[in-house]
């Protein structure tokens, strides 16, 4: 086979798919065989490049030039040009948010320079719905080396070595897991791989699944071999079609192959992997839940104990892992656990997965080594805040997790340092915010989401939740008391210690931390009855510049409720009372007098 | 599809699509030889075309690691072809006038052992494709 000399690798993520990297793909194909290179160069689709933001993403390779926002009609110019020519297509190349500069190659691009990428190790690199180029970055190989040279107590050993912690939350060993799961015996075992993420804002487990399923294929049949099952689930939610496609491509390939089925490798071990579909509540992610929702129950939480590992899907030993976690596990094998446990701080091996969001000039997905902190994410990988305003806050752990401020900039990332200083790992997701938000707001944010969320079988979180939600409501309308937050927080522990499952018992995480890290913002709330970033409406006052104010009538005249008054020519003003902040005002003012305060 | 049954069948696969994805890797890779071919209109008339395809052929026969990528004008029409070759660690060097029997020498004696040839065209340029 003649050897590509160049590869055109197309994102075909969920993101960039929506904006048309099919067309480019297509475009950039026809554009070859106009040329006759089309046995010279080649095009991919890949999965996410984690620069969403800036999508469509087209990478050309070996050069690493990382053009963005790419039109299908953009593919001729870069055919043209780039591929012919060997010129780079400025326009398109990534600017730099800091200095303007346009970036000629992802190597140089501050948002790639600080990951380290092993569990998105394939993403945007190779054709995920190609299992040969999967295999020819090593893949299926540590399945292989499990089933030949390794017997199942030492595959579990490996992983405990390695330190792995479960991404789905938690942060539970590994390992640890699996040895339970392994010392529980039954007729049948079960191995699942949650694929719930249900935390708003969370793409992470979805982009594996997209750009890398086969890593996830070949983790589960390890775990199945390591436990003694030869039964495997994926649950996926339903609004993931691209990921449930590319999932099932991958398991026909597998089979295909012989790597999943009767007999892999010649090893007598058995293994194959069915897909269940969630309806998307957020409940279903947590263990207990979603086996119920697999054995058609209602997805709500059980008491643990008993755990999965000792009953879980029908009633058999069961060991439930994320999707992350998964895609780590191959190439622990391969490289060996003392290799993973090198990266990372003492107690959190490895790297982590975050979907980066927020008012933050680079968004999108990253992996970054455990012990990274939040100034190298934010101002080197995240390029800074947007408009060169202030930091504020970092949310992390979505609704069970909390908020961190500038006083953690220079915190190490890992699990016990997040949950010291009031907030969690969570399943990936951070938010960097500046001085627009407002962190009353926020709180009553992610309690709007888990008071939606909660499934109801218990009292705590299904009626204290809805207490939080409603003195976060009286608050953020100026009408709070200092006793309610005095009961704000109390309320927040009886909940954390008395809810049945893990929803409940982190829901109240996103009051407490602000409260304890920007109490003085609750208190001017209730106190002074001002909202220093200008979210909470209710709280705002129009008010007149006396001063800047002519007099020329174009406010009052426009007021729906008549609560301006004054003479022509002289100064008015804005009753409070009557005033319901509907802004009319501030637009007809030609003379910017009007201003919210 | 025969089925795979051993390591041996995987890498068996591996190596028959190697030559897929080897451009790729390359890319990824640190501290390997970088050699730019310019393919502006006059190099490619000059015969840059022929001296990549030559070039990549030659160093893959010879088990070398080396990766090739097509640059804009590099403002030395007069000597194309042209070639700029990279050793880990080391300035660019443009060598000018190549053809197969110069690329035979670059690959051989520069690429190989780091050891200079003739035709050496002193850098006096600065592009975005840096
Ligand atoms: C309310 C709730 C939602 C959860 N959602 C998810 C989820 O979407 N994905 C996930 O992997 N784990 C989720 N978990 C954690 C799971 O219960 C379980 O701990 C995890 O899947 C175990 O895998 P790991 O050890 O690999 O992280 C959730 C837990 C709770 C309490
Ligand atoms: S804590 Fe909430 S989600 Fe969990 S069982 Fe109780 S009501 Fe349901
Ligand atoms: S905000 Fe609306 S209601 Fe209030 S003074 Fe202006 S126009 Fe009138
Ligand atoms: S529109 Fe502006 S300038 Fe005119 S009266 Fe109202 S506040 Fe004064
Ligand atoms: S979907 Fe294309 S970069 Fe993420
Ligand atoms: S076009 Fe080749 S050096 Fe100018």
């Amino acid at each position: 086979m003649a050897k590509f000399k160049m590869h055109l690798l197309i994102c075909g993520g969920t993101g960039c798919n929506a904006s048309q990297s099919q067309e480019i793909a297509q475009n950039l194909k026809n554009g070859l065989k106009d040329k006759g290179l089309e046995n010279e160069v080649q095009v991919i689709l890949t999965g996410c490049f984690g620069f969403c933001e800036k999508g469509p993403i087209v990478k050309v390779m070996p050069d690493n030039t990382f053009y963005t926002e790419v039109k299908p009609e953009d593919a001729r110019e870069i055919i043209e040009e780039h591929v012919v020519k060997g010129r780079k297509v400025t326009r398109l190349l990534y600017v730099d948010p800091e200095n303007k500069q346009q970036v000629a190659d992802s190597k140089h691009m501050g948002f790639y320079k600080k990951q380290l990428r092993i569990a998105l190790r394939n993403c945007g690199f190779i054709d995920p719905e190609n299992i040969e180029e999967y295999i020819s970055e090593d893949g299926y190989s540590a399945l292989a080396k499990c089933l030949g040279e390794m017997k199942p107590e030492e595959v579990v050993k490996e992983i405990k070595l390695s330190g792995l912690r479960g991404r789905g939350g938690g942060g539970f060993p590994t390992g640890l897991k699996w040895e339970i799961a392994a010392g529980n015996h039954a007729d049948q075992k079960y191995v699942v791989c949650n694929a719930d993420e249900g935390d708003p804002g969370a793409f992470m487990d979805r982009s594996i699944l997209e750009g890398d399923p086969h890593s996830v294929i070949e983790a589960m049949a390890i775990n199945g071999y390591a436990i003694g099952a030869t039964k495997g689930l994926v649950y996926i939610r339903a609004e993931y079609p691209l990921a449930i496609k590319r999932l099932l491509t991958a398991l026909e390939q597998a089979r295909t192959f012989g790597l999943l089925g009767k007999d892999i490798f010649g090893s007598g071990f058995d293994f194959d992997i069915e897909l269940r579909y969630g309806a998307g509540a957020f409940v279903c992610g947590e263990e207990t839940a979603l086996i119920h929702s697999m054995e058609g129950m209602r997805g709500e939480p059980t008491f643990k104990p008993p755990f999965p590992a000792q009953e879980g899907y029908n009633k058999k030993p069961t060991n439930v892992n994320n999707v992350e976690t998964y895609a780590n596990i191959p190439i622990i094998i391969n490289k060996g656990a003392e290799w993973f446990n090198k990266i990372g701080t003492e107690k959190s091996k490895g790297t982590k997965v975050f979907a980066l969001a927020g008012q933050i000039n680079n968004v999108g997905l990253i992996e970054v080594p455990m012990g990274i902190t939040l100034r190298e994410i934010i101002y080197e990988i995240g390029g800074g805040i947007k408009d060169g305003r202030q930091f504020k806050a970092v949310q992390t752990g979505g609704p069970s997790g909390g908020c961190l401020t500038s006083a953690h900039l220079d915190t190490p990332i890992d699990y016990d340092n997040l949950i010291a200083v009031g907030s969690m790992m969570g399943s990936g997701g951070m938010v960097v915010m500046d001085e627009t938000s407002c962190m009353v707001a926020i709180a009553k944010f992610y309690l709007e989401f888990t008071v939606e969320e909660s499934c109801g079988k218990c009292s705590p979180c299904r009626i204290g939740n809805k207490r939080l939600y409603e003195i976060l409501e009286k608050i953020t309308k100026g009408n709070g008391t200092m006793e309610d937050l005095d009961n704000l927080a109390n309320l927040s522990r009886v909940i954390k210690d008395t809810a049945l499952c893990g929803l409940g018992q982190t829901s109240p995480n996103p009051v407490l931390s602000t409260i304890e890290n920007f109490y003085d913002e609750y208190v001017e709330h209730i106190k002074d009855k001002k909202c220093r970033a200008g979210v909470c409406k209710s709280l705002m006052q129009y008010v007149v510049d006396p001063v800047a104010c002519v007099g020329c009538t174009a406010c009052a005249r426009n007021c729906p409720v008549n609560a301006i008054q004054g003479e022509k020519k002289m100064p008015h003003v804005i009753s409070t009372e009557l005033c319901i902040k509907c802004g009319a005002c501030i637009e007809k003012c030609k003379f910017g007098a009007i201003s919210i305060q | 599809m025969t089925q795979i049954k051993s390591l041996a069948d995987l890498k068996a696969i591996k190596q028959s699509i190697q030559a897929k994805i080897e451009t790729r890797e390359k890319g990824n890779a640190e501290g390997l030889v970088h050699v730019r071919v310019a393919m502006a209109t006059c190099g490619i008339a000059a015969g840059a075309k022929t001296i990549m395809d030559y070039m990549m052929a030659e160093t893959d026969k010879r088990g070398m690691n080396v990766v090739f990528t097509q640059t804009g004008c590099m403002g030395y029409c007069h000597a194309e072809p042209t070639i700029e070759v990279t050793l880990p660690g080391k300035e660019p060097i443009v060598f000018g006038y190549v053809d197969t029997k110069k690329a035979d020498e670059i690959i051989e004696k520069y690429i190989k052992d780091g050891e200079l040839v003739d035709g050496i065209i002193p850098v006096n340029y600065e592009t975005i494709n840096k």
